[in-house]
């Protein structure tokens, strides 16, 4: 691979929505048990819009910067409710990490990568532990950069990544909520996965399958 | 199986409201240029005057758009069901009723209302409007009572907005419209219990499962789990729990004025909710508080979701004015 470019980008961007909108029906199931039942319906219509605001764009005409700002925007006036100002900030700083970029390297994908997970903690202001996407999102990122670190290549990286997020959501089912809607359930949330976390692992998956 | 709706598209079904919604009130409702899920008064909105934004999710109709009006909201962004609206239609909310006097959102109190109001209000502050905002957190069932900024906002919104929407009438000050809007959400108390679940227009299937002979205390208005789940008791056994709750809270003394709220969650139906204003009202009387005024019926609704709760606004002088005070709404008039 010579770098990774906007037309791999909107790639990824349409796995991510197929993805979602396979998923849309668990993640809602997942959500009612803790929340309100919405977070698949919040996530398919995000990825779709940005999966319709990408197709009519001449990709040898832009940037990745702009391609990912503009994922930003759609999602977030597509979506409000708590994953769109969330993943909207995750784009908006991946756009930011890669500005005056063609293309990216596989450092340069895993410092973007990087850059997604941190725009989410600071805008729902989550940390580890808190039973949030941030639980999946934070150990992914920094499983990517350790592998990558190690020298592997980045399908490597980002099937660590894959793993770890996993594991992060999995362990989401032994904590109890502190931010977001399910955090008013106390010890109630207990026994179950936190659906933001459960997305953060089908829209990583799809980002694995469509660039590893 | 999916549930029965009378809607055209789940998709369409926030829009095809707005529409009907607008068709319905001319005068009253108007939506701003090019954002059709920013509601704005047609009156109201004046130089001078500190505007009132509000705003969240659809689905609890008539909260929020259902309370834009002279006197009340100045405006009101609309969400997708249970979704706060984008920070974009906030702000053109803001732009629209900005009079120089500085704006106030309020909404109830949701991460993600929190962080689009808070992207919106920093939008705005980047076009010169000043910009306060006040959650509202009148569900005692939802956080300790030490922990009163955690809880969420429900039916008392009504009584938050109206005591704020009359602040910024009388054409008070930003700081003065802020503190009245604090001290209302202060004041007001609200209980809930559901019975039975409602479904989203997109997915057409219960939004919770709970036993044909149960209830849960303490339900959320977008079903959110509450805090206790037993049998189904009797209308006089609710009201007494919720009122147990509230009122230990509140501590009124003998002697002290309540405005009383009665609220459908969606189908349960006016009988069953005056035969819990019945109960209130022994229950304030037994310990000498005065009702200066109540409301039952459909005001912050979660789609067609069974069950009810109760808000009382402990009222003082100040309050009682703004209580009081006219307003004309689409679907709500006093005064």
């Amino acid at each position: 691979m010579t770098g990774i470019g906007t037309a791999d980008l909107k790639k990824m961007f349409d796995a991510i929505a197929a993805a979602i909108e396979a998923d849309r029906d668990r993640l809602c199931q997942l959500d009612g048990v803790i929340g309100d039942a919405d977070h698949g319906i919040a996530m398919a219509l995000g990825f779709n819009a940005v999966r319709d605001a990408l197709a009519p764009l001449d990709l040898s005409a832009i940037e990745p910067t702009a391609l990912l700002n503009m994922a930003a925007k759609s999602f977030l006036n597509a979506v409000g409710a708590s994953s769109g100002p969330l993943y909207a900030t995750a784009f908006m700083r991946a756009a930011a990490a890669v500005k005056g970029k063609a293309t990216l390297t596989d450092a340069e994908f895993v410092a973007l990568f990087q850059a997604m997970a941190q725009g989410i903690k600071d805008r729902g202001k989550a940390e580890l532990g808190e039973k949030t996407m941030v639980d999946a999102w934070q150990p992914a990122t920094e499983a990517a950069a350790a592998t990558h670190a190690a020298g592997k290549p980045l399908a490597e990286s980002l099937q660590a990544a894959l793993a770890a997020a996993e594991r992060g959501a999995e362990a989401t089912k032994d904590m109890v909520a502190a931010k977001g809607r399910s955090s008013r359930l106390g010890e109630r949330s207990l026994g179950h996965i936190d659906p933001g976390a459960a997305s953060a692992v089908t829209v990583i998956g799809a980002m694995v399958k469509s660039l590893g | 199986m999916q549930t029965k709706k009378i809607i055209n598209d789940g998709n369409r079904a926030v829009d095809e409201m707005l529409e009907g919604v607008l068709a319905a009130h001319p005068r009253h409702l108007r939506s701003a240029d090019g954002s059709p899920r920013s509601i704005i008064a047609r009156d109201g909105p004046r130089a001078g005057k500190v505007g009132l934004v509000i705003g969240g999710g659809s689905g609890h109709e008539p909260t929020f758009l259902g309370f834009v009006g002279k006197g009340l909201a100045d405006a009101a962004a609309i969400g997708n069901v249970f979704a706060s609206p984008p920070p974009d239609p906030i702000l053109e909310c803001a732009k629209a009723v900005s009079g120089g006097a500085g704006v106030l959102f309020m909404y109830g109190n949701y991460a993600g209302d929190v962080m689009n109001f808070d992207m919106a209000a920093e939008m705005a502050a980047m076009d010169d409007i000043e910009v306060r905002t006040v959650l509202t957190t009148d569900d005692v069932a939802s956080a300790p009572r030490d922990q009163r900024d955690r809880r969420r906002g429900v039916a008392g919104n009504f009584f938050v907005f109206k005591a704020a929407g009359a602040a910024c009438d009388l054409m008070l000050s930003l700081d003065e419209c802020e503190r009245i809007a604090r001290k209302a959400n202060d004041h007001t108390f609200t209980m809930g219990v559901a019975l039975s679940p409602c479904s989203l227009p997109q997915t057409r299937r219960p939004n919770f499962d709970i036993g044909t002979d149960e209830m849960e205390i303490g339900m959320g208005i977008h079903g959110e789990p509450g805090i206790a789940r037993g049998k189904l008791r009797t209308a006089d056994e609710i009201a007494d729990e919720m009122l147990d709750k509230i009122l230990a809270e509140m501590a009124p003394r003998h002697g002290d004025k309540v405005a009383v709220l009665v609220n459908s969650l969606g189908s349960t139906p006016l009988m069953e909710l005056y035969i819990m204003n019945r109960r209130v009202m022994q229950r304030l009387d037994a310990i000498g508080v005065s009702v200066h005024a109540t409301w039952v019926g459909n005001y912050c609704t979660s789609l067609e979701m069974a069950g009810a709760s109760v808000t009382l606004f402990h009222l003082d002088d100040e309050l009682q004015t703004m209580l009081d005070h006219p307003c004309e709404c689409a679907m709500f008039r006093a005064g």
